[in-house]
């Protein structure tokens, strides 16, 4: 629902990123939509230690896939894409909801009905456009380095500008 | 609160605040389009912004600062006494918020016994703070693209680094994230243009000065917990809990706060995990007891910096009594004067005896809007919950009007009388259903290993 202007120009509380939904991040530990892309990082269903770092691009729908170390992923080729892209995509539809996801690589959606992940699957045709795993994989590490940051008592004054958010009733 | 408490409160107008906040927003409308490209209408508002100072110690410095913007010369410094002007305006309506409320529902408060901020020292951290604030005001929010929104990220992440500073490195973080949620901002509608100018301007006031929080004093006495908030965005959570302050000098209204980074990816009650640090107080929170303290520090502005060695778990005690029978008798403390901001009042009342209508709450025919959307996930109190209670412990917040955030009902289900607090699961879900499936789906124990065996490599 689109907000009511000016009522949401003029608060001070106003929402800016719509709930992120739960999921199990076992899987995929990391789905972000930044850089005109649909990007993560997919944990190694084999080696524990090993991630894959797979992306889709807005509007062309090139994917890629390779491990943190740059080696390509074997099972992403020009014929399509492999497991951890579709795990990407699957995930990111469950934390961002489908409408979003479609919006920002600029899927054009059925309408009716309820798609869901498998259409958004299907709408894309884009190849294989292997691109640098090094930035996402360093974002994802930023992303981590949140968990690592010591707990603080000062007062924050600025948090009362982000209330949580609940379940708009 | 009563009928006519409510009713003084909602009845209230201020012809002084609604001309301020006038000004606010013709100021905000330039950041939308940015400071490099006013047009006349624009440069009305930022010579008016400063028309309203000129019989003000900040008179001269602010028109000095409006009359280079509108030549064109956005500088700096210049910036910095504009956003100096916006806050100082807002701090106005705080101050005639809070008169309204005190009055309207016979609130005694503390005077303000702290100093003033002052300029901040030379520091390179907050000088790169500065620079990308200004860059993004003078490429306004509808010219800001991804690279300007990232060129921040640096002297945000070394920001971190300094304890003292992690108020503005999670400012400038939430500000960051919704930028790049908006974006394209060329075409972003509606554009959150008052609460984005408050984030640029508190960032740029606290990147310029230090605020200071005045003389600190150590106090020793007893606690007794009204209610829990929790405050998030996506890299931050922070459980800010409101009680009174027992002490040989009388009844206080304190709060204290504890917060630790996030992922976005951990929500709803997982959140509570990272702050299992705080065993006292949350576990005080969650099983309704009383805290002793011992010796902690009271900072001027009401803010317990809470020091779990410095605490004891005490008696049970329930937070309705202490709303019903202590409330009454608290004096408020003061706001440090930078820190003055509508946004930033929560004053604790008790409710009971009301009605219901849709989203609020209806005391002798008078509507007190009830912020549903302010029920977090993270803790068990619901809109259904809301709507079938008959007490209510609450923060009177004012968001271009006056509404109430619960923090605890007392409700009616199955004929039986229930307590629901938000902070009842502060240590952890006591819902085995919701605990259960936090246990098969956690969050943050996956996270934690992925940084184990990543982050150290
Ligand atoms: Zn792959």
């Amino acid at each position: 629902m689109q907000p009511e202007a000016p009522e949401y120009e003029q608060s001070s509380t106003a929402r800016v990123l719509p709930p992120v939904q739960p999921r199990k991040l076992a899987k995929v530990p990391f789905v972000e939509l930044a850089d005109g892309r649909l990007q993560g990082v997919v944990s190694s269903g084999s080696d524990i230690a090993r991630v894959y770092v797979s992306s889709v691009e807005a509007g062309s729908h090139d994917y890629s896939c390779s491990t943190n170390n740059n080696r390509p992923c074997g099972g992403a080729g020009s014929y399509g894409t492999c497991k951890h892209v579709d795990a990407l995509i699957t995930e990111a539809v469950v934390q961002y909801g489908l409408r979003p996801v479609a919006r920002y690589l600029r899927v054009e959606l059925p309408e009716e009905g309820e798609p869901g992940a498998w259409e958004l699957r299907r709408a894309m045709n884009g190849t294989l456009n292997r691109t640098e795993a090094a930035v996402v994989f360093s974002r994802f590490l930023h992303h981590l380095s949140y968990l690592e940051l010591p707990v603080s008592t000062s007062p924050m004054v600025e948090l009362n500008w982000f209330p949580a958010a609940g379940v708009t009733a | 609160m009563l009928g006519t408490h409510v009713s003084a409160l909602l009845g209230a107008e201020s012809a002084g605040a609604v001309e301020a906040l006038e000004l606010v927003d013709g100021f905000d409308a330039t950041l939308v389009h940015g400071l490099a490209r006013l047009d006349a209408e624009r440069a009305g508002a930022v010579t008016a912004l400063a028309g309203a100072f000129a019989a003000s110690p900040l008179g001269e410095r602010v028109a000095e600062a409006a009359a280079k913007v509108t030549a064109g010369a956005v500088a700096e410094d210049a910036l910095i006494a504009l956003a100096g002007a916006r806050t100082a305006l807002l701090g106005a309506v705080h101050d005639d918020l809070i008169a309204t409320l005190d009055a309207a529902i016979g609130r005694e408060r503390a005077a303000w016994a702290g100093e003033n901020g002052k300029a901040g020292e030379a520091d390179n951290l907050l000088s790169g703070c500065r620079a990308w604030l200004a860059e993004l005001a003078i490429a306004g929010w509808r010219g800001v693209e991804s690279d300007l929104v990232s060129g921040g990220s640096q002297a945000v992440e070394a920001l971190y680094a300094k304890p003292d500073r992690r108020g503005l490195a999670v400012l400038l973080d939430g500000l960051a994230a919704e930028l790049t949620a908006g974006s394209p901002l060329s075409t972003m509608a509606p554009l959150p243009s008052r609460r984005w100018a408050d984030l640029w301007a508190r960032g740029m006031m606290l990147s310029a000065a230090d605020s200071l929080p005045g003389e600190p004093e150590e106090v020793s006495g007893r606690l007794l917990v009204l209610g829990l908030e929790l405050q998030e965005h996506a890299t931050v959570v922070r459980a800010q809990i409101h009680g009174v302050l027992e002490t040989a000098a009388g009844k206080r209204l304190v709060r204290t706060g504890v917060a630790a980074g996030k992922t976005d990816t951990i929500v709803g009650p997982q959140v509570w995990s990272l702050l299992a640090g705080f065993p006292v107080l949350l576990g005080a929170v969650a099983e309704k007891k009383a805290l002793e303290l011992t010796g902690m520090t009271l900072l001027p502005g009401g803010d317990l910096v809470w020091d779990e060695e410095k605490a004891k778990p005490g008696e049970a005690v329930d937070p309705f009594a202490t709303a019903r029978l202590q409330l009454g008798e608290a004096v408020a403390p003061s706001a440090a004067p930078l820190e003055r901001h509508p946004v930033r009042i929560a004053e604790p009342v008790f409710l009971q005896g009301y009605g219901h209508a849709a989203g609020a709450f209806v005391i002798d025919g008078h509507e007190l809007p009830v912020a549903l959307d302010r029920l977090p996930t993270a803790g068990p109190l619901t809109a259904a919950l809301v709507a079938s209670s008959t007490e209510c412990v609450g923060l009177l917040r004012w968001d271009g009007r006056w509404f109430l955030q619960p923090l605890a009902v007392r409700a009616t289900v199955k004929k039986a009388t229930v307590d629901v607090h938000i902070g009842d699961w502060a240590m952890g879900p006591t819902d085995p259903k919701v605990a259960k499936a936090l246990a098969k789906a956690d969050a943050v124990a996956v996270l934690r290993e992925r940084a184990g065996r990543l982050l150290r490599k």
